[in-house]
């Protein structure tokens, strides 16, 4: 254990794997990311106009309207019923990220992902502090404060400096200056506060971890017997909080990674080199039984 | 298991509270500073026009999502979405400036059909009635007409011409014997497209749209006009008046300073007469 751990972060994993295999859901997920995005541009940059309006509202093949629920809450709590072409919209997104997961907006869809990842990446690269760290609960408490802003001016409030949407509309739109909010995202990631943005402070990841709160696709530790404490995972995830119940269960305990936090971002899968972790649905509590104590070291030394 | 931890509960409640305390107080400076923000953000410019059927600017923002659907839904891009850090209506939002592209009036409205929330309000089914401002001449010193020519771009150009703006015939004072065709812009009619500012054929426009809150004056809530009274009622508003005669110039009436008029017994000292 003691020369592994002294390996960085992913390597074991990297070498079991091969680089591909370590970094599947990553690239999926960057994959995935370039898509909604590419969606969106396809229409102002080729003229294909098969998903129109930006991420707060859309139309795809000019039927099937999405809106983002949060926004639209906010208009609602400012005063304003929308009309139904909105609800239906925002029904739709609800229930789609309450089944897989609230947060895989965070790790799948939304722009300012990759920004705070890069920021994240570099933040190891020059071994900084990790700053200030405030609860994880802060964004709850803001997402309180951005409804009750809303309320009390009757303005859909957070749209005002939502670094995601005003990234997302400079991007399809026009810029303007927005890009100086996502410039200061990424340098309050840097400087300020490790995996501070979508890890403590945004309430649009806040709201949709609610949304995904009870949702079925879940990561489990269900190989948790083969886990070998390199503590890679804890490394790379963005909410390491939601590993430990799982992975450090006493027997008949869940192996799910039940906490709405997680992103089902699916680096855990990727970085360990035992597969501890898989995709499942949040019932299903199957613990692979540990059958050959040395197997995993004796891979290890075949590599 | 906070006791078990061998620390005595009262410090784990004392640092919750402390905590709680910390995070509510932190939320109460951001929010209060995103209400800062939002008011802040309310004044809308001069020259920004919202779309037809545009709710009220207090309603619009609280209803408007920014999605951009009206924006690309518009076919002579007259529409745009504020951004960041110009100086334009609140960030994200949809508007116009008459002066760059004017809004053409589409017949089938394209920009409301395609609005998810009812920003824009589904109930303008006719573009006629669009309210999103009313063109004022806001410079008669410079306006052609005005200065005895016949421009008249303003006017041909209104898609409701006649109604919306017209020519008043007045006298030409300056030459004597010319008229001026005064392009006067009727509120009721007028949507505030800005074709009209569009075209005005001066370096700076002369017509220019305002927002209803600039445009329009108000009449007092207990102002009544006695004609409009009368037509309402058919019959004069307050009963038993003497309709006294009219008092025409001219031979046979009762005009006293009239040429051929009666006589006046009483004449002002120094009138001349
Ligand atoms: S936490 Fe916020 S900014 Fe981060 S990925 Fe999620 S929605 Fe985007
Ligand atoms: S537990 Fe795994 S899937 Fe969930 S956020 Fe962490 S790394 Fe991503
Ligand atoms: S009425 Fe037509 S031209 Fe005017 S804003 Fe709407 S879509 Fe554009
Ligand atoms: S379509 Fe409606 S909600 Fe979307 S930007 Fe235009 S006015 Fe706002
Ligand atoms: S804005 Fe000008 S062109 Fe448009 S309806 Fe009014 S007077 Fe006519």
């Amino acid at each position: 254990m003691s020369v592994k751990t002294r390996l960085p972060v992913g390597e074991e994993a990297i070498r079991e794997k091969g680089w591909i295999g370590a970094h599947r859901f990553l690239l999926l997920r960057r994959l995935s990311q370039a898509f909604f995005l590419v969606l969106f541009l396809l229409g102002p940059w080729f003229g294909l106009w098969w998903v129109t309006g930006t991420l707060a509202g859309s139309r795809t093949f000019g039927v099937l309207p999405l809106t983002d629920p949060l926004v639209l809450l906010q208009g609602m709590v400012a005063g304003h019923w929308p009309e139904f072409t909105a609800l239906l919209g925002a029904i739709i997104v609800l229930v789609a990220y309450g089944l897989i997961g609230g947060r895989v907006y965070c790790s799948w869809v939304c722009p300012i992902n990759p920004v705070t990842d890069a920021a994240h990446w570099l933040h190891d690269k020059l071994g900084m502090p990790k700053g200030w760290q405030p609860k994880r609960n802060t964004r709850f408490w803001i997402l309180g404060a951005v409804l009750a802003a809303s309320a009390i001016t009757g303005t859909v409030a957070w749209e005002l400096i939502n670094p995601i949407t005003m990234l997302h509309r400079g991007l399809v739109f026009g810029m303007g200056f927005a890009w100086a909010l996502v410039v200061a995202v990424f340098l309050f990631d840097l400087v300020v506060a490790r995996r501070g943005w979508c890890g403590h402070v945004c309430p649009v990841g806040a709201f949709y971890s609610l949304v995904g709160a009870r949702s079925l696709l879940r990561v489990s530790a269900a190989n948790r017997q083969a886990c070998d404490d390199c503590m890679d995972c804890y490394a790379v995830c963005p909410e390491q909080q939601v590993i430990s119940p799982a992975l450090k269960g006493k027997p008949g305990e869940t192996p799910i990674i039940l906490s709405p936090d997680c992103t089902n971002c699916g680096r855990c899968i990727d970085v360990c080199s035992v597969d501890v972790f898989a995709f499942t649905h949040r019932y299903d509590q199957r613990v692979v039984p540990l059958t050959e104590p040395a197997a995993p070291p004796a891979t290890r030394n075949a590599a | 298991m906070p006791a078990a931890g061998g620390k005595p509960r009262s410090t784990d409640r004392r640092r919750f509270l402390r905590d709680a305390a910390r995070a509510a107080g932190g939320c109460a400076i951001a929010g209060m500073g995103l209400t800062y923000l939002a008011r802040d953000a309310r004044a809308l410019p001069a020259e920004a026009l919202r779309p037809p059927g545009a709710l009220p600017e207090d309603d619009f923002l609280a209803a408007c999502i920014r999605c951009g659907l009206c924006v690309r839904d518009c076919p002579y891009d007259t529409l745009k979405l504020a951004e960041l850090g110009e100086d334009g209506p609140a960030t994200g939002t949809p508007y116009f400036t008459a002066r760059d592209v004017p809004c053409e009036m589409c017949e089938d409205i394209p920009c409301v059909a395609a609005c998810p929330t009812g920003a824009l309000d589904p109930a303008l089914d006719d573009i006629d009635d669009a309210e999103m401002g009313v063109a004022v001449l806001v410079d008669q010193e410079n306006c052609l007409n005005f200065l005895g020519l016949r421009c008249d771009v303003c006017y041909r150009v209104c898609p409701v011409i006649d109604k919306a703006i017209t020519l008043e015939l007045r006298h030409n004072e300056v030459s004597g014997h010319h008229a001026i065709f005064a392009p006067t812009v009727h509120a009721d009619h007028c949507t505030g497209c800005g074709m009209c500012e569009k075209s005005c054929v001066l370096p700076e426009a002369t017509i220019k749209v305002l927002p209803m809150r600039l445009a329009r004056g108000s009449s007092a809530e207990h102002y009544r006009r006695g004609w409009e009274e009368k037509e309402l009622k058919g019959a004069p508003v307050v009963e038993g008046i003497i309709d006294l005669p009219d008092r025409l110039p001219g031979p046979g009436t009762d005009n006293l300073v009239a040429p051929g008029g009666f006589d006046p017994a009483f004449k002002l000292p120094g009138a001349g007469q």
